[in-house]
């Protein structure tokens, strides 16, 4: 199914601006990430889209060729899986993930049957009879999923799925949602505040800002080419650099860089793994931390810009604290963004 | 339906029981407060006539004792219980909770048996001791049934205090004596203040008991009813009702500002 | 274990409150049991006194199951749709209104009763009926149902497990019935044993409401001990006890259960 909202708002009664009017499409057996910090609005569309929140008078929603602006959530025919799962406490894992089919009234043998097919996708047939307050973070998302499966929802809303689970079983399951979500062959949306897990599991990513959509398209899209400060940055944690564009040099305090192109009314911005430490750079700078991360060591490095510039340091001779560096940035790498983009 | 409807249907049933059986009669029962021969001036006869201030000052005087009696047994009872674990602990909690729901007429009783002519301290003793009857026999019997309610709203309270404050008292030096002044009663002041005003609200209210042990004393509860059914003055007897009422659910109202939640009152 | 003098103090004050308390409910039953109290149990135990007590007052007995039985049953059907609807729609009006339903606890009985007399007193046929009991201990024991319920409810995230029923394709009733109900059960169970403890043993309004065709059991007692002799008052204590104190035990098992899960 293919979802389209046009003209989608929502103002709350004390004039609050949840979200601006929205223009979205999504493609069938296509998975969106709505991606952006916390208060974006992100929520809140998920929550139109099933229904859960009613939008303002001219906001359309189509599912397909059916309007359900006005359709109440019960009979949208979504599947939702919710932040902290909300499963039934007073059902078991097969009365939670059967609970949809014996809402749509299928006779029990059928019921039995899809139950049991959506347990072995997920990998819960042993825990089919426990209680739910008996299972581990981990299994709850699973079974929450599965519930919001088993009936062939039209469309699949995720909130947070992962938010709730600590960070190490948060990448696992990831990885697995990824995986599982393409078996479904369904029409997805799911929200997140975490771009690592936008892009992981996404196939276009949204990314929201103070109630609209601000740039929307594939992960490597958004990555490569942010369309504004906002989006450069919290895609990729891009730094701005505070210095004065001349043509195509940008001078800093710490040297002069070249651009690829004219930065005249621009801003430019960086990314920690093109900021590279050589000797004989056209950058000087003062370490001033050294993280070890494992695969890489994490640089900061004053005296560049105004404020500390990160780089990323892949090798054994790690530059110390205190040392004095020289850094160099390839111009294709560095982004080029109007002054005072959008979405700040 | 909608949602919202749903939720405001499911608040109908009760909206229109309390505005009919509570909103309507107790407009009801003011008007009528009125109604009497000295018109709205009954509430300033409740203050100027001798008879209701007595009443007035003996009940609130055997409220505030039995408030006082039942802060001390109770906290006393209910620290030691919870300080303590030792065999019949189970035992003497449940002796101290199970009267909770005892009717006050069946609390009067059991303070005839005590303190009656044919009582356990009459047969005991070598003179003749009846206080059933009396304003000792009635505080006995206010005293019984706040003892329960107090102690389940201490216990509660003391349960959530932190052992390690009264720890550190000790380790700074302080008595038994003065971590009790200094530590415990502080903690315990909100529990303290609630259960309280509910001891002192029930005291003031209580009917059944005052019904089986005070035929010769004036309290406002039994005036009330000597008053409706005695005499048929509806007025004072609506006006003392509405005071009596306004009374306890103040203390109420504090009680519950401090403590959250009250223990069953009535009686 | 009790060494300091504190330690005795305290246990000495515990004892005794328990004595007190304990004392003259153990002389109830002995009165009732023994065959002539003022000899003492020399003069032989009987269960004469329960039996005439039976004779005398299994109308009011009756009644009073009856009346605690209706009791439940209104309590429930008014009680538990409300509880629900304060705990979807928390704001100053259901406070209010959950205050205003809790008068009863702080208003005096007789006042409330006087109350329900002076507005419907006149109505002969509901204030001659068993009804108008009823309305009474409605009005007293209804505040505990809806508070017993309402703590549970107000624990769990009702909202968000109502949402997921309705993603899942449940109509609001559907929700109620098979999420809010089931969820709501130790509250319930907590809620109902109150009231019924409670509408047994209620005595201030009922003993203005009714009519001397219409005696409950806490207004026979009222009515023996003005009247009986002390065995026969002590007997009919003793079949009130024996049928209060088993729903008190299991209604403070299952308040602190409720409470558990509240928390």
């Amino acid at each position: 199914m293919t979802l389209r909202l046009t003209n989608t708002a929502k103002t709350y009664p004390d004039g609050t601006r949840a979200l601006l009017p929205t223009e979205l499409y999504v493609d069938q057996g296509e998975i969106v990430s709505l991606l952006g910090p916390s208060g974006c609005g992100k929520t809140t569309l998920l929550r139109i889209i099933a229904g859960l929140e009613t939008p303002d008078a001219g906001s359309e929603i189509w599912f397909g060729s059916d309007n359900v602006t006005s359709l109440p959530v019960e009979r949208r025919k979504v599947g939702m899986v919710f932040q902290f799962f909300a499963l039934f406490p007073n059902m078991s894992v097969r009365g939670n993930i059967g609970y949809g089919l014996k809402m749509q009234k299928l006779p029990k043998s059928e019921i039995d049957a899809r139950v049991t097919e959506v347990l072995d996708m997920c990998q819960l047939q042993e825990f089919s009879g426990r209680a739910v307050d008996a299972l581990s973070g981990g299994q709850r998302q699973r079974v929450a999923l599965a519930r919001a499966i088993a009936p062939r929802p039209r469309l699949l809303l995720l909130d947070e799925p992962l938010s709730a689970l600590d960070a190490a079983l948060r990448e696992e399951l990831r990885d697995e949602l990824a995986v599982l979500l393409r078996e479904f062959d369904i029409t997805a949306i799911f929200v997140t505040h975490d771009q690592d897990e936008a892009m992981a599991i996404a196939d276009r990513v949204a990314v929201m800002s103070n109630g609209q959509v601000v740039q929307s398209g594939t992960p490597e899209d958004l990555y490569r080419n942010p369309k504004s400060a906002f989006v450069a940055g919290f895609v990729g944690n891009a730094m701005r650099f505070d210095g004065t564009c001349e043509g195509t040099k940008l001078k800093l305090a710490g040297g002069t860089l070249t651009l690829p192109g004219d930065g005249s009314g621009q801003d430019v911005f960086v990314r920690a793994e093109d900021v590279q430490i050589e000797a004989d750079g056209p950058l000087t700078g003062r370490v001033e931390t050294v993280t070890f991360l494992g695969t890489h060591y994490r640089i900061g490095i004053s005296g560049i810009t105004t404020d500390v510039l990160a780089s990323t340091y892949v090798g054994q001779n790690a530059p110390r604290a205190g040392e004095t560096v020289t850094a160099e940035i390839k111009p294709e790498m560095l982004m080029l963004l109007p002054k005072g983009a959008a979405g700040e | 339906m909608s949602k919202r409807n749903f939720v405001l249907a499911c608040l109908t049933p009760l909206l229109v029981f309390s505005v009919a059986f509570l909103a309507l009669p107790l407009v009801r029962l003011f008007l009528a407060s009125g109604e009497g021969d000295a018109g709205w001036a009954v509430y300033l006869d409740i203050l100027r006539k001798p008879r209701y201030i007595n009443t007035l000052v003996l009940t609130v005087l055997v409220s505030l004792a039995t408030t006082f009696a039942a802060l001390v047994v109770s906290t006393t009872a209910g620290m030691f219980l919870l300080r303590n674990q030792f065999r019949g602990r189970g035992i003497l909690l449940s002796v101290l909770t199970l009267p909770l729901a005892f009717p006050g007429v069946v609390i009067g009783f059991l303070i005839i048996l005590l303190g009656g002519r044919q009582g356990l301290v009459n047969q005991l003793t070598p003179g003749h001791v009846v206080f059933a009857y009396s304003v000792v026999g009635l505080f006995l019997g206010y005293l019984y049934f706040s003892i329960p309610r107090v102690l389940l709203t201490v216990m509660a309270a003391a349960e959530k205090l932190d052992p390690a404050l009264e720890e550190a008292a000790r380790t700074m030096g302080a008595s038994p004596f003065r971590v009790v002044m200094d530590v415990i009663i502080p903690g315990l002041m909100p529990a303290l203040i609630a259960s309280g005003a509910i001891a002192f609200a029930t005291a003031m209210g209580a009917f059944g008991t005052a019904f089986t042990l005070a035929t010769d004393i004036d309290v406002i509860p039994m005036v009330i009813y000597t008053e409706f059914t005695l005499s048929a003055n509806i007025a004072i007897a609506a006006a003392l009702s509405i005071v009596l009422g306004l009374v306890t659910w103040v203390l109420l109202l504090i009680a519950r500002t401090f403590s959250g939640t009250t223990v069953a009152a009535g009686g | 274990m009790f060494r300091s003098k504190t330690k005795v103090l305290q246990l000495a004050v515990t004892l005794l409150a328990c004595a007190f308390l304990l004392v003259p409910t153990i002389l109830s039953v002995m009165a009732g049991l023994t065959v002539n109290y003022f000899k003492g149990i020399s003069s032989g135990l009987t269960l004469k006194w329960v039996y005439q007590v039976w004779e005398l007052y299994s109308e009011s007995i009756f009644l009073s199951i009856w009346l605690a039985l209706a009791c439940l049953i209104v309590t429930l059907i008014i009680g538990l749709p409300a509880a629900y609807g304060l705990a979807r729609h928390p704001g100053w009006l259901s406070r209010m209104l959950e205050e205003f339903i809790s008068l009863p606890l702080a208003v005096p009985g007789l006042a409330l009763a006087l109350a329900l007399l002076q507005l419907y007193g006149t109505l002969k046929g509901f204030r001659a009926s068993w009804t108008f009991i009823l309305v009474g201990h409605v009005l007293y024991t209804l505040p505990f149902m809806v508070r017993s319920i309402l703590a549970v409810l107000a624990a769990m995230d009702l909202k968000t497990l109502e949402e997921g029923a309705a993603t899942l394709g449940a109509s609001p009733w559907q929700r109620f019935r098979d999420i809010v109900v089931p969820n709501a059960m130790p509250g319930i169970l907590a809620g109902a044993l109150t009231v019924v403890t409670l509408s047994l043993g209620e005595f201030n309004l009922t003993w203005m409401l009714h009519t001397p065709y219409l005696k409950t059991l806490p207004v026979g007692l009222a009515d023996s001990y003005a009247s009986m002799r002390l065995e026969i008052a002590s007997a009919y204590t003793l079949i009130f006890f024996i049928i209060i104190v088993p729903l008190l035990m299991a209604m403070q098992w299952a308040s602190a259960r409720a409470q558990r899960i509240a928390k």
